[in-house]
Parts: structure tokens; sequence; C-alpha cells
């Protein structure tokens, strides 16, 4: 398969306008015959339905939660990107993008990251104008501040509930055309499968979360904005119910599935606690400007941590690191905290946590400084651990966090799948091997206000006005009898572990194997291993209750069997990646330092995974897409 | 590592909105001081499911606080003893030994139960879609600094937009008003301003949807303000009323 990313030609900033120029359009008149379904409304997905039924379109939007409102999007908490350079700092849309490319260790597509630093000026435009309250100055003016990965000032934020008040503004211009009539609105509404004909995507197959119900809803072209997959490690800091089906679904239909193993890790979380931990808690990165990050040089000390004196203390991030300390990238922190509970050093009654702590902070700075820094994020540690982190350190643990993998697209977002498109942390495309903080909000709103908009125009404007099959055609019922098999399959396993078992179970395989840092042993035993659990999941899985009523664990067990291979996707990709970039660390491909080695010569590429089936094993062949950097120079990092 | 203990929990069942409702107990015995309170309820469905039985139904998503989809009324009180926080931000260090823990959904006409303790809260949906929003299409916007805004404006306006759409204040209220989550949009995009142009038009349509869904009216009770995990105050109704007042009269 040759995957083109219809990049258009011409100098990097001349790209987006230059397609403007010369895209197709659907006239106003004739815009109201076409329907687009949109699944997900988080910022993509939200952002993607207010905008195309402003336009005219016939808008479908579908959530599984009760309200548009809930997406995972409203969790971010510390800002979002854009080059308006209003702190005059030297800020510009170039280096916007160059940041980001870099960030990403030059594994995203130039021509897709440019376009995002282009258009996320006017994301800031638009969300003032629907009336989200950002941070401003005293002059009344909009606020920034500064995050990683960057020499200037650019983040936008609203307190830390940046995600919130955005999503917020998109959810209210979505309800707004709700109202008008332009959105159908579906909530509490699960995507079981994508259903094409004549190779075209002409609809999906759903469940109706509370009746039970397997319905068919046809349209023009279908918009997957249905988030990360990050859920597969069980634990992460994804919301319980973001969750993989609807692309997965969608790759097993065809579309291609790029870079899965790209999965960002975050440093400081507050750690697990036992076995019956469902959730991980993020905490600002900021805390590591005035943290130490520490634990005993000796196993076992299970002295109080104020006991251990200073000598008896592995300050292993200052030492290792002695230029950037505890200030090392997010990658770099992850690793090493999971190294040093590798060797018996971890803290707390699991192990698995490091001390983040403040006392030499507060001793210098007093306690009142700190206060007002850090106040919020330790009221909500010591909410979480019962413990006061003013005085005694804070234990911290990495997490997963984000995935940049996802379904393949093409510069108009669409999936190999023609009238599929994907947006947001759905898809593969702007954060290469790793992403920058404040870049996630920025993209799905660029994606669902901005670039969509044009897009799907311009795929519409080739299809027949007012073509319908209906969903009595027999790819609908086919599709639906597919879902309703499935779904009848769990009910009648009756099996003797309960589906969060085998979820805790799978987690742990990926976390231990395909996590922080990987290598080939490692991944060729997790791949046997998920092999086997899948096959136990398959004969001796308890799925409670009926298929006719609201029933979360029945949810549950369909999202956790697409799980099941995802993760053993994420595993093959893991390895034949035999190089380190970004958030993929494969232990054999580091320098003598212990730093990751990109091998751009012969690794420049997309990873793009086409679906053959599972028996037994996952079936799948690669495709590359060939990464070529015309505008920038390839480099390496270092933090020592 | 910290003990565990036991507690008894009283939980509502329904099998949909129609069905009748009845508390079921159970002794839960394995209850550790470091689990939220959703995490002991899994641990409770997990014991449930092992003997063959069904789960309690109960909604939620992000356990961190911000997605608004918890909202259990425990002991009487929504959101549990803590104040200030949802449900999943409660944990069972909060609780002893030896506790009784009665676990309802949040009772209001407008918010029909589905199952067990999850409900219908798609009337505040409805709410948002009668007037809670700027008529600004993509694209339109002009640039974001040509109108400052006074800081202390804006950062009220974030205090009263930071609402979470629980539907706390309606369980906690003795009319099942939904007037705090109303009023918080309304001042909200009443103090920016970008909603200053539909400002009456807005509070009209949304105060009316909020009857038509059967939520009743306010009566300075003060409860919803006491429950709200987002602690928004309850001024939010004083200006929802002088902006109706303003708009009905003039």
């Amino acid at each position: 398969m040759k995957l083109d990313s219809k990049v258009p030609e011409g100098p990097l900033e001349e790209k987006w306008s230059e397609y403007k120029k010369n895209m197709k359009l659907v006239a106003p008149n004739n815009r109201r015959k076409y329907e687009v379904i949109i699944v997900g409304t988080g910022l993509a997905g939200g952002a993607a339905a207010a905008s195309l039924a402003e336009m005219g379109y016939k808008v479908k939007s579908f959530c599984i939660q009760d309200s548009a409102r809930r997406a995972h999007s409203i969790a971010a908490q510390g800002g979002i990107n854009a080059a308006k350079n209003y702190p005059n700092d030297g800020d510009s849309i170039y280096r916007l993008f160059y940041d980001t490319i870099k960030g990403g260790d030059y594994r995203a597509r130039e021509a897709n990251v440019y376009r995002l630093a282009e258009v996320s000026n006017n994301i800031i435009d638009q969300a003032v104008a629907q009336g989200v309250p950002f941070a401003r100055e005293y002059s009344g003016l909009l606020a920034n501040r500064s995050f990683g990965g960057a020499q200037v000032s650019r983040t936008f934020y609203a307190r830390g509930q940046t995600g919130q008040q955005l999503l917020l503004g998109a959810y209210q211009a979505m309800m707004r055309q709700v109202q008008e009539g332009g959105i159908e609105y579906y909530t509490r509404h699960e995507m079981l499968d994508v259903v094409m004909i004549d190779g075209q995507a002409r609809g999906i197959v759903t469940r109706d979360l509370v009746s039970g119900e397997i319905k068919s809803f046809e349209a023009d072209a279908v918009i997957l904005a249905t988030g990360g997959y990050g859920n597969v490690f069980y634990l992460s800091t994804n919301a319980k119910n973001s969750n993989a089906t609807a692309a997965w679904r969608a790759h097993k239909k065809g579309a291609l599935f790029a870079n899965p193993c790209y999965v960002q890790v975050h440093p400081t979380c507050i750690p697990v606690s036992g076995d019956y931990q469902s959730k991980l808690t993020l905490m600002s990165e900021s805390l590591r400007n005035d943290g130490r990050v520490w634990v005993p040089r000796k196993k076992g000390d299970d002295r109080h941590p104020n006991d251990i004196p200073e000598e008896e203390r592995y300050y292993y991030l200052e030492e290792r690191y002695p230029s950037f300390g505890n200030l090392v990238p997010r990658d770099v922190a992850s690793r090493n905290a999971k190294m040093v509970c590798d060797d018996g050093l971890g803290v707390g009654e699991t192990g698995l946590a490091v001390y983040l702590d403040f006392r030499d902070a507060i001793k210098r700075d007093g306690r009142d400084t700190i206060s007002a820094k850090y106040g919020n994020l330790f009221d909500m540690y010591a909410n979480i651990t019962g413990e006061n982190p003013y005085e005694r350190p804070m234990r911290i643990y990495p997490a997963v966090h984000y995935t940049m993998g996802g379904l393949w697209v093409d510069y108009n977002l669409m999936t190999n799948i023609p009238g599929l498109f994907s947006a947001g942390e759905a898809n593969f495309s702007d954060h290469g091997a790793n992403r920058l903080g404040a870049s996630a909000l920025m993209q799905g709103l660029s994606d669902g206000y901005f670039v969509l908009p044009a897009t799907i125009g311009n795929y519409l404007a080739d299809v027949k006005p007012g073509t319908r099959y209906g969903t009595d055609h027999e790819e609908f019922k086919k599709a639906e009898a597919e879902a309703q098999a499935e779904i009848d399959k769990l009910l009648n396993i009756k099996g003797k572990r309960t589906i969060i078992d085998f979820h805790r179970t799978l987690g742990k395989i990926v976390w231990d194997k395909i996590g922080i840092s990987r290598n080939k042993e490692g991944l060729e035993e997790a791949i046997k291993e998920i092999q086997a659990l899948r096959e136990e999941f398959w004969t001796n899985v308890f799925v409670p209750g009926d298929k006719n009523n609201y029933n979360k664990y029945l949810e549950y067990a369909f999202r956790l069997a697409d799980y099941f291979e995802l993760a053993e996707l994420m595993a093959k990709d893991a390895l034949q990646r035999e190089e380190s970039c970004g958030c993929h660390l494969r232990e054999e491909y580091q320098t003598e330092e212990g730093e990751a080695l990109r091998n751009d010569k012969d690794f420049a590429y997309v990873a793009a995974w086409e679906y053959q089936g599972v028996n037994g094993e996952l079936k799948t062949t690669m495709h590359k897409e060939d990464l070529n950097f015309e505008f920038v120079e390839l480099k390496q990092r270092s933090y020592k | 590592m910290s003990k565990d203990f036991t507690v008894h929990l009283k939980y509502w069942r329904q099998n949909g909105p129609d069905a009748k409702g009845f508390f079921e107990e159970r002794t839960l015995n394995t209850v550790n001081e470091h689990m939220s309170f959703l995490e002991m309820l899994d641990v409770l469905n997990e014991e449930l499911q092992l003997e063959g039985k069904e789960p309690v139904e109960f909604d939620y998503d992000c356990r961190e606080g911000i997605c608004g989809c918890c909202n259990l009324v425990i002991n009487g009180q929504a959101h549990g003893p803590k104040g200030g926080t949802p449900t999943c931000q409660v944990h069972m260090y909060n609780y002893k030994d030896g506790d009784t823990i009665v676990i309802e959904p949040p009772r209001a006409a407008a918010f029909p139960v589905i199952k067990d303790l999850v409900v219908d809260r798609s009337a505040f949906d409805r709410i948002i879609e009668a007037g809670g929003y700027v008529s600004v299409k993509t694209g339109s916007a002009e640039e974001a600094n040509t109108h400052p805004v006074e800081k202390h404006k804006s950062d009220t306006a974030f205090d009263y937009a930071t609402c979470i759409g629980c539907g706390a204040c309606v369980a906690a209220c003795p009319n099942a008003s939904a007037s705090l989550f109303t009023g918080a949009k309304i001042a909200h995009l009443g103090l920016m301003p970008q909603g200053e142009v539909e400002r009456s038009k807005r509070v009209v349509a949304m105060v009316d949807q909020m009857e038509a869904e059967g939520f009743g009216d306010c009566s300075n009770f003060g409860e919803c303000e006491a429950v709200c995990p987002q602690e928004i105050s309850i001024s939010a109704i004083a200006e929802m009323r002088k902006d109706y007042v303003k708009a009905v009269f003039s």
C-alpha cells in the first residue's frame, strides 16, 4: 500500500493557504444535503460539530457520557499554546512550529505541524469571543506563561482548568447548534463499528448505553474524535471511560493505525496505594522547579523520611544530570524514577514511589512563598493521600498520560478509508514521538475549528449530494449483527475472573514491558503474555447483567477486548522501531551516557499498521510513510 | 501496611425509571483508608460479581474532580462529608471502622433514575441549549486582545464558569431548584463583554427552560452553595434574578 500524505507542494509557509486557495467547496444551499457523523465531543469533536453545523452541514454528534461536556479534554490543566507573541519575547509561527517538531523528536510531518502553529492564533481569538475567561493582566489584556520545551511565554491559561474552560466554550457553541437544528445530539451512545459501502465510510453502528439497543446511522462522512488509548495500561491519568474502541473498530475495518508505541508518561503523579487503585492523578510538573527528588541510598530503609540524614539520601537526578538536575525532561525523569524503584530503592507501602521534597525550598523561601506557588497542588496531594506535604516529602511516581500514536491520517485528516476522518488525540498526526506541554488543547481545537471545516468540504464536493443507501442496507445489517454477536458472546462466557482483574493484569504487562523503557526480550515476552491472557479472557471472563439495560461492565468488557489486540500491536510496533526517539526508549539504543539514541537514517518514518485478523496472534502488516524533512535540520537532544 | 476496616453499606437499587427502588445492604470488610469512595464501590462490585451477582451502577469518569459525572448523595449529603469536592475526591480515611454509609442517587423529578445510582441529567444540557452561549460563529472572531476585560471581572467570571454540571445543587435543594447551575452560567457570560449583547434574551430563555424541566424555584436556603464542589457563590442566583427582572421589565 502506498501512503500518500497529500501534503500540498510549495514553501512551508504557503502550503495551508495554497490548499485553501485550491480546495473544492460545497455551496451553502447544498451543505444541508450532506450529513456528517462526529463521534466524540471533546475539543476536536465538539469544535468540529459546532463549526460544521454553523456552515450548514447536517451533523450527528455522539458521545458515551451523559453530556458532551464530560469529554476528557475537560481535565487538561496547564494551558494552550499560541504564537501570538504578546510578551514580545521573540515568538513566531515558525518558532512554535520548530519547538513542536523538535519536541516530537523529528517523527511528525512538517506540513501538519506548521499548519497547527499557523492556526494557533485563531483558536485564542475564537475562545475569547466565546467568553472563555482566560487569565488576564491588570491591564485587562491576556496573560501568558511559559511551559516546558520552550524559551518563550506563549501559553494561555485559565487557572489550572484551561481544558475545562475551552471545552465548555466548544460545548456551548455545539449546544447552540443543537437548538438551531443543525446537530442531532446523541449522548450515552457508543460506536461499535464503521460501515463502508463501495469502499467509502457511510455510517456507524452504535449501542444505546441505556437501552442496549443496537442502532445504525448513515452519513456522507464520519469523523472519529474519540481520544487516546492510555487506558490500555489500566492505570493512567485518563478518565475511566476513555477508550480505544471506536478507533480500533475502524482499524479492524481497514483504517491504518500509526505509531502505536508512542506513549507519553508523566513523571509527577500521585503513586499507587494498593490493588484497588483505579486511577492516577497528575500534579503539575512545575513542582519540580522547587522540589528535590530522592530515594534512600539503603534498600528497605523504612525510617520516616525526615529522619534520614543528608548523606544517606540519593538525589539521583541531581547526581546523574548535574546541569539540569530535577528539571530534566519528562521522559528522563520518568525513566529514572522507574529505574531506582526497580533497584529496590522505592519508598512508601508499595515501594513504587520516590520522594519529592520541599524541605529545602521551604527553608530557603519560607512556607508562604511555597504555598503561594503550589498551594492548590499541595492541597490536592493532602486530600488524596491524607499526608501533609509541607511536613513530609511528597511521594510521586510516573503515570501514562497521553498517546501520540493513533489512526493514520493524511493532510486532510482523512484516514486511508475515503470519508473516514480522525481528529484530536485519536489521530497520530502532529506530535511525533513526544508531545510538548500545552499542545494537546491546541491540536484538538485546530483540527475541530479550522482544519476539518475546510477539508470535509473538499471531500464532500466529490460526493453526490443526497446519496442514501438506507440503514437497511446489507452492510449496516451485517455490522449490527456482528456487534450483537460479540456482546452475546461476552455475556455467555460466564467465567470466573472479573473484567477489572483481567484489565489490571493486562495493564501490568503493558506497563512493565511496553512502558517507560523497552527491550527486545521484554517485548517478545509481552506479546506472548498478552496472547495467553487474551485467550483466557475469551473463555474465563465474567460479564454481569444483561444486554438490554444500562450495564457499565458490559461496556467495559468490549473495550477491554479491543485493548488486548491494541496492546499486542503496541508491542510489535515498539519491537520494529530499533531506535530510541521521544518517549520510546529502547534499552539497546542508548548513548554511553544512557541517553536516547535516534536513528534518522533507518527510522525517520511513520509506521502505519494494517489489521489482518487475530488467530492466536494478531496478524498485521506495516506500511511506511517516509518523513521528509525539507525545512528543518535534524538534531540530537541533550540535557547533560 | 495500613489496615483494612469494615463499613456497613446501604445503597439504592432501582432497575429503571419506572421500577420500584429499594435499599440493599451489605457489609464490606476490606476497606482501606487510601481508597477513594468510588474505589470502595469498585471493591463492592468485585465482591458482588465474584458471587455471580449484578454490580451496582453509578456514574463516574475522570475521577479527578472535574468532569462532573459522579454525584452520589452520601448519608444525606450531596458529595458526602468533605465539602468543596465531588464524590470522587472523598477518600475512605473520612470514615472509621464500623460506620454505616447510606448511598443514594441525587433525587429530583427532573433527574429520573436510569438505574441504581445513575440518573438522567439531560435537563442541564437543555438549559444550556436554551441560551448558555455567545452566538459567535467559528472564524468570525476578532483579534483576542481587542477588548481588554478588567481582571477582577474576568476572575469573577471564571469563578462562576468553573461549574462542573454535577447537579449536587439540585440534589441538596429542598425545592430541587437548578438556580445555582443556571445562574452560574448566566453570571459568567454576563460578566464578560462578549456575553453582553445576548444578556436579556439569554436569561429569559434559560430561566424558562429551567422551569419547563420541572426544577423548583429558589427560596434562598443556600444548601446549593454549601454542597457545590466548586464552591460557587449563591450570588450567581442574585445575578440571574437581577438580569431576569431587568429583561422582563425593560
